[in-house]
């Protein structure tokens, strides 16, 4: 017998009394109230877990890229456009960089795949504006932009909108600890800055 | 570094004795339950539903363990189709011998860890430094009970009976050792320390070519595990290695991903008192390109399947450890994490703990015997339970199994029995009642005096003298 088949007889002697089986209720809330504002929510409550929020249109985009950048290399994925970046100093992942070389950019630019007001977190699922994971945990800058018809109001609608066959990372606020004492501090081994810019 | 273990501990009144008296351990504790329980207040109290996600939360883990041998076959084909590949682990040798195995045939020396209470819970950190591997702990609390020698305490926090100038003082003295050495002008501002972890183990990150996680949940219909964190360090390992382990407790599925949406509500609210953790990730198999190659997950019984053969005991298994009933416990904010000899401490560790070692299939040790009774029974842990487990219940039922096991004072156990013998019978309750009337009716006050045992129950409790007469008897008279 194997470990495996050992495992599944002990659990099904330990089931000898058939516990119920039933659906559980969903009595919670799967969306927000009709007429939330949910840009204006997810901009508030991604600003609560220190992440600065900027809000622009796709003509101011470059600027406020260039602004938050300031005068640090960044990283990108194949999938940005050049015009987001142009007279930046950047650096593309294609192909990929070395772990230590990236280790040494300062900042990345990414897109995302979707935004939760109610938690102000964005997720990204390595899609092409994202790139590959370690491309937004090395650089110590993490510049987002977020389209505001990414912003969704619930986790619900979320897991609705993604693949779970990707890879995803859901980030709200920048790194952060409460292990000393139980208080929270930003900025341990993610980046340390994280620039919401939002885009309408 | 020579990892402590829990094992051979003495029983929990005389490691609570031992606790109470450091002063220290109290106010670090006192201070950090006390900022955790108003905050956490603060979070749930922000979502009118929170209750309904609460009654779904349990809903869904007794489903879970209800259907467990179909859910874990689904799990293991979805991670299996992904690229992943799967083993199954009897107990803590079965997974520290597979875990060992794969860094061994990587020919690896070192290994970065999640903070996982999985791998804690089989001590594989000691496991694998027997068979001459390092292994790095990468969450900063975890990093602070590693540099210090020391014993978790806590279930999200081990390290929340050190406060921030101990931690300063452990980092100074022990990080030279293991790694890169701590700033020599370093403060004790937490985010000065903070940095000194994040320095110190960036080295780690960027050379380690395996890491071992263990993980908060598994999804049955997508072969999806979900790891949620704060600080980075958990994307790091995740990500930056070319191989992954993970070790995971058989009952820590859910069974499709929309019942994610639940569950990534309640743990955050609940352990950290955030409306999001910092960083969640969530993998399925292996994706080219992009994190680890090769990736094993390692399913673990380790006494679950003991725990789930008991009706009443069973509900421990829904426990998404989050620590908010070790918050909330009077006894836990008072002893803290350590007295209770085991990975899992607190009101859930009380429960848990017995059942993983078999109390429900055989007489257990006399430490493992003494944690059901380290609750004075208040029920704040029922209260703040995000899934609903009836602590308190469960208590008295494994102290019923204590009992029944032969535990005990051999004194108490004779009294007991008189007293169940004496109440078994109408007739036999009356002649007590007369005995005891007419022997003690007269008294104002009784005051048993004695050694041992006597002592310690009586010499602060006086008895009330019985009635000089029942009421049966008084009824008797009058209607006669």
């Amino acid at each position: 017998m194997s470990t495996k088949d050992e495992i599944l007889a002990r659990i099904n002697e330990a089931l000898v009394d058939r516990p119920r089986s039933a659906p559980p209720p969903r009595d919670y809330h799967r969306t927000l109230d009709p007429g939330t504002d949910v840009v204006e929510l997810f901009a508030q409550r991604a600003a609560d877990y220190r992440a600065t929020i900027h809000r622009t249109d796709a003509a101011g985009l470059p600027a406020a890229i260039a602004a938050a950048a300031g005068r640090r290399r960044l990283a990108v994925p194949a999938g940005i456009p050049p015009a987001w970046t142009a007279g930046l100093d950047t650096v593309a992942d294609d192909p990929p960089l070395d772990t230590r070389a990236l280790d040494q950019i300062e900042g990345v630019l990414t897109g995302a795949a979707v935004a939760i007001a109610l938690t102000g977190t964005v997720v990204l699922d390595a899609g092409p504006d994202q790139g590959r994971r370690a491309l937004t945990l090395l650089p110590d800058l993490h510049l987002c932009v977020v389209r505001t018809d990414q912003i969704v109001g619930t986790v619900a609608e979320a897991l609705a909108r993604l693949d779970p066959a990707r890879p995803l990372t859901w980030i709200s606020g920048p790194s952060a600890t409460s292990d000393i004492e139980l208080n929270r501090v930003e900025g341990v081994h993610g980046p340390r800055n994280l620039h919401i810019l939002i885009v309408s | 570094m020579s990892t402590p273990t829990f094992l051979g501990m003495p029983p929990f009144p005389s490691t609570a004795r031992e606790a109470l008296k450091d002063g220290q351990l109290r106010a670090n504790l006192g201070r950090a339950t006390a900022t955790i329980r108003d905050k956490r207040l603060r979070a749930i109290g922000e979502l009118p539903d929170w209750e309904a996600l609460r009654e779904t939360g349990a809903a869904i883990k007794d489903d879970v363990l209800a259907r467990l041998p179909e859910l874990l076959l689904q799990l293991e084909a979805n991670v299996t189709r992904a690229g992943g590949t799967v083993h199954w682990a009897r107990d803590a040798a079965d997974a520290n011998r597979i875990v060992a195995d794969i860094v061994k045939r990587h020919e690896a020396t070192e290994v970065v860890k999640v903070k996982s209470m999985a791998t804690q819970e089989i001590e594989l950190n000691a496991a694998l430094e027997d068979e001459g591997i390092d292994v790095w702990e990468t969450d900063l609390a975890e990093l602070i009970v590693q540099l210090g020698h020391d014993l978790p305490s806590h279930i999200l926090v081990p390290a929340i009976h050190r406060n921030r100038t101990e931690i300063r003082d452990i980092f100074l003295r022990e990080m030279a050792a293991a790694g890169r050495p701590a700033p020599v002008d370093l403060t004790d501002e937490p985010a000065a320390l903070a940095e000194a972890a994040r320095l110190h183990l960036r080295e780690k990150f960027l050379r380690a070519r395996v890491a071992v996680s263990g993980g908060n949940f598994a999804v049955a219909d997508t072969g999806t595990i979900v790891v949620l964190e704060s600080e980075g360090n958990g994307r790091m390992c995740l990500t930056l290695p070319e191989v992954l382990v993970t070790v995971l407790g058989i009952e820590k599925l859910v069974p499709t991903w929309a019942d994610l949406e639940v569950f990534l509500q309640l743990l955050p609210r609940s352990s950290t008192a955030e409306r999001m953790n910092p960083y969640t990730s969530m993998w399925t198999g292996v994706t080219p390109g992009d994190g680890p190659q090769e990736f094993h997950l390692v399913l673990l019984d380790n006494g679950r399947t003991g725990t789930l053969a008991d009706p009443v005991g069973r509900q421990a298994l829904r426990c998404i450890r989050c620590s908010a009933c070790l918050n909330v416990c009077p006894v836990y904010a008072r002893t803290g994490g350590r007295a209770y000899g085991s990975a899992y401490p607190g009101p859930i560790g009380a429960i848990l703990t017995p059942q993983l070692r078999g109390i429900n299939q055989h007489r257990v040790d006399e430490q493992t015997a003494s944690l059901p009774f380290a609750s004075s029974l208040c029920g704040a842990c029922f209260d703040a339970c995000p899934v609903r487990i009836d602590i308190p219940e469960v208590l008295v039922h494994l102290r019923a199994k204590v009992v029944e096991q032969q535990h005990g004072h051999l004194g108490e156990r004779a009294l007991m029995a008189a007293a169940g013998a004496t109440f078994a019978r109408p007739g036999r309750l009356a002649a007590a009642e007369r005995f005891g009337g007419a022997l003690l009716g007269g008294a104002r006050r009784l005051r048993l005096r004695g050694p041992g045992w006597v002592h310690a129950w009586f010499g602060a409790r006086d008895l009330t003298p019985p009635a000089r007469e029942s009421f049966r008897t008084w009824w008797r008279k009058r209607v006669h």
